[in-house]
């Protein structure tokens, strides 16, 4: 974290100087200086990145400078739409991923399977903005059946969540944000689970199990595809970091109100306070992930208990 | 969608047959306002969405004319030339009831100059505001100060109970690390209050029935729903659909599509806003350039430029027509323009070739063009241009183009040789350009002028149009100020910005030059 948080502090001084944004047109060198002063941006950067840490510790990030209201305040009250969008997304994934790649596996021959083949290269290869703005013309232009942008109606849960899974409008904001978001993680998954799937079924035990006489339906799904899904979880854990991350640019062209487009705006207005709080979160969920799919590894391989029972 | 919000509005209309209009009208443009609090920032976005809830002494109409707002005549004291008087609108009233009086005009003059507020940079002629009587303002400024209530436009009034009782008398300072009440919560004299407000994300406003000026303006909106859509793509997308009525800042590619599609229809008008190339003419050796010399410092060399940049090819070229060709940098209502000056001279690379081996540079040079590439109106793609026409007269230019964050702060430390600025003039009279761009770059003048360029006589002439109030003598200062600029080529200038504001073809609104819309004037047609 400490490493992510000297990363991120010494890209600032390339993105920019904030006080030119802060202050209008009309603004003397000599109110520059005195605004640099006041927010400390004219210590060394040494000086400054003490600050930051001691303050980042205390889990302090300041005031930003764009909309001047705390930097805290701002990450919380967005957070829960970009969790919200990441979790459906990643359901979608995952549910979708698996499910396809067993039926190209199991159904390789079939015309539909290989229509599910080529099209999944459109997940692959079309960035996700491009994706996004088709989505857009098709199902909100075009047919007019599905929002543009935004998040809907929201409802507050407790003090600080927001949800739109309660309403319609939310409901019908979250479904191209999600598929826009998840596609290139559906394929992924999906060729994953299609490649580990085809190797299983060649194996021996399958084979034999097939002998006994057991049903396709429990040789195909708890022999075969239990062994498919440890390298499985470890993209799906992987790959939900990347979501978090990636809503970014998926937030961005729905406008969903999002941390991800709380950085783009961020970005764009040099504000430090925001960008350092952003990327110390997104280091944050990047560790607590790898931690999660460690400890899932336990549970799925028996073979990794027994080793660390043998000590 | 947008038929079932007709229909509904329609039958609510019906409903309330004997009240105003009730109907909700859907905007939506690029950036969210930063801080509701009015004096903290002096940026755009920031200053439209204040005009829906505040209201200014003397504002600027759709037509960028001058207007009474809360002051219903101001003129310069009979006895004192540095005084100038408002005569503030009584029976006003806030959203939250307090009665609009000459202290809380006082208050807001005061508190906008405070060191915290970026609106300060707009007053800083001011030695003194007081009140006179309890409607009655008195301004006295340093000096005679002629263009005082230009400046006052984007300057609204807050109450003064209001602010003491939230304990925001001083405006947001950074440093702090704190919120104010004042960043999220208004209290204003203006058309519309705020019924809610998330940030970046949505504010309603409602109709202020209670408004000074109910029947004086249409007021025919009743609730007004604001979502800032950050895509431009989204954007264009979310009025195609219907989810929103108005768009402020029609992409340029998207003009003509949206003009073509069913129920929709573009408002176009002048901006104000002139786009300009400088060229660092004062320094001895330039670090771009590839000579012993400075090939800027030639007023032959900056001709030729001129010749070679063809503005009428990157009106037609670049801006698909939605741009006007400039000769001087400033748009034709502001005070100073003449058509004769903003004359666009056809292209003529032979004369420029000529011009440039008359200078000793027939081989030409090279040297780096800096623009940024998310500021203005296709900014990348005019500098790309520029790149290739002046190939033509043998200058390589090098060109790099990056964002405004970047290219502002370079600029601003005096790093560049060659460079693209847009200017606007928000007090609508030539001083403000000579001020910025022209005077000598000194402390508090001439703040934008990184050309080197320094003119005894145009810094003279400057200083005095800020101070003189005879009009006649002032316009003539401006006219040879102009004159002397337009001669020496001090800028490349290379056309004023068009706005475009898309919208459903029943509303009838027109474009306004500052970009700040002012929802009061808004009709429907049905």
């Amino acid at each position: 974290m400490f490493v992510v948080a000297l990363i991120a502090f010494s890209l600032f001084h390339y993105v920019g100087d904030p006080v030119l944004n802060m202050l209008g047109q009309e603004a003397t060198e000599a109110d520059r200086a005195e605004l640099r002063a006041r927010l400390g941006l004219d210590q060394p950067v040494v000086v400054q990145f003490y600050r930051f840490i001691v303050n980042a510790a205390q889990f302090e990030f300041g005031i930003s400078y764009r909309s001047a209201r705390p930097v805290t305040d701002l990450i919380m009250e967005r957070l829960p739409a970009t969790l919200e969008l990441a979790i459906i997304s990643a359901i979608f994934a995952v549910v979708m991923g698996i499910g396809l790649g067993i039926f190209t596996a199991l159904r390789r021959r079939s015309w539909l399977s290989k229509f599910i083949m080529t099209t999944s290269l459109i997940g692959v290869s079309l960035p996700t903005f491009l994706i996004g703005v088709l989505l857009i013309y098709l199902f909100a232009v075009e047919l007019g059946w599905l929002p543009a942008f935004g998040r809907g109606q929201t409802v507050h849960i407790g003090d600080w969540w927001t949800t739109g899974l309660l309403t319609t409008s939310g409901l019908r904001s979250l479904i191209l944000p999600a598929i826009t978001l998840g596609l290139f993680q559906l394929t992924l998954i999906m060729r994953l689970v299609r490649a580990e799937m085809l190797e299983v079924l060649s194996t021996d035990y399958i084979k034999f199990a097939r002998a006994r006489g057991l049903s396709k339906r429990v040789v195909n799904l708890r022999h075969a595809l239990k062994n498919t899904l440890i390298p499985v979880i470890t993209i799906i854990g992987l790959q939900l970091g990347t979501i978090i991350a990636f809503a970014i640019i998926t937030e961005t062209v729905f406008q969903w109100p999002g941390v991800g487009a709380l950085f783009i705006t961020a970005v764009r207005f040099v504000d430090i306070p925001v960008m350092a709080a952003y990327l110390m979160m997104i280091g944050l969920v990047f560790v607590v992930i790898n931690l999660v799919v460690d400890l899932l590894y336990y549970a799925v391989d028996p073979r990794l208990r027994v080793q660390g029972g043998a000590k | 969608m947008f038929k079932k919000t007709v229909l509904a509005s329609a039958v609510i209309g019906a409903m309330l047959a004997t009240a105003a209009h009730a109907e909700t009208l859907r905007w939506t443009r690029s950036a969210d306002s930063l801080t509701m609090d009015p004096h903290s920032q002096n940026e755009g976005p920031t200053h439209s969405v204040n005009h829906q809830i505040f209201d200014t002494l003397v504002y600027q109409d759709m037509d960028v004319n001058y207007q009474p707002g809360l002051a219903t005549d101001w003129y310069v004291h009979p006895d004192d030339p540095k005084v100038w008087v408002f005569e503030i609108r009584e029976g006003v009233t806030f959203h939250e009831g307090q009665s609009l009086t000459a202290h809380d005009v006082v208050f807001s003059l005061n508190r906008a100059r405070h060191e915290h507020a970026d609106m300060r940079g707009l007053l800083t002629s001011i030695a003194e505001v007081r009140a006179a009587d309890d409607y009655t303002v008195h301004v006295e400024t340093h000096d005679p100060n002629p263009l005082l209530p230009n400046n006052l436009t984007n300057l609204f009034i807050m109450s003064r109970e209001w602010a003491e009782e939230h304990g925001v008398e001083e405006p947001q300072n950074y440093a702090a690390g704190e919120e104010t009440y004042a960043v999220r919560n208004a209290n204003g004299t203006g058309p519309f209050r705020v019924e809610s407000r998330e940030p970046d994300v949505r504010t309603v406003f409602v109709r202020n029935d209670d408004y000074w000026g109910i029947d004086h303006y249409p007021m025919e909106i009743s609730r007004l729903v604001f979502t800032p859509i950050e895509s431009a793509a989204t954007r264009v997308a979310a009025l195609l659909s219907g989810e929103v009525d108005l768009l402020q800042e029609t992409p340029v590619q998207d003009i003509e599509r949206l003009g073509n599609a069913p129920g929709l229809k573009n408002e176009q008008g002048a901006e104000n806003r002139t786009i300009f190339l400088g060229m660092q003419m004062g320094a001895a050796t330039l670090e771009t350039v590839d000579t012993d010399d400075n090939p800027f410092a030639d007023r032959r060399v900056r001709e030729a430029i001129n010749l070679a940049v063809d503005a009428n090819t990157i009106q037609v070229a670049v801006m698909r027509g939605n741009a006007e060709p400039a000769g001087m940098i400033a748009p034709p209502f502001v005070n100073g323009y003449t058509e004769e000056m903003d004359v666009v001279l056809p292209a003529d690379m032979g004369r420029a070739q000529q011009l440039m081996e008359e200078a000793g540079y027939g081989d030409g040079f090279r040297v780096t063009l800096q623009c940024p590439n998310d500021r203005y109106v296709n900014d990348e793609q005019i500098c790309q241009a520029v790149v290739s026409m002046l190939a033509r007269i043998g200058i390589t230019v090098d060109l790099v183009a990056q964002t405004r964050s970047l290219h502002f702060a370079e600029l601003a430390r005096g790093e560049y040789d060659f460079y693209m600025l847009g200017w606007g003039v928000p007090t609508m009279d030539s001083e403000y350009v000579f001020n910025y761009l022209y005077h000598t770059k000194e402390d508090d003048r001439g703040t934008w002028n990184f050309t080197g360029y320094s003119d005894e006589r145009v810094d003279e002439l400057t200083v005095a149009m800020g101070q003189e109030t005879d009009e006649e003598t002032r316009n003539a200062m401006i006219a040879e100020a102009w004159q002397i600029v337009h001669d020496e080529i001090v800028y490349i200038p290379i056309h004023h910005q068009m706005l475009t504001w898309s919208m459903r073809d029943d509303i009838d609104f027109k474009v306004q030059s500052e970009n700040t819309p002012h929802f009061k004037y808004l009709k429907f047609n049905n």
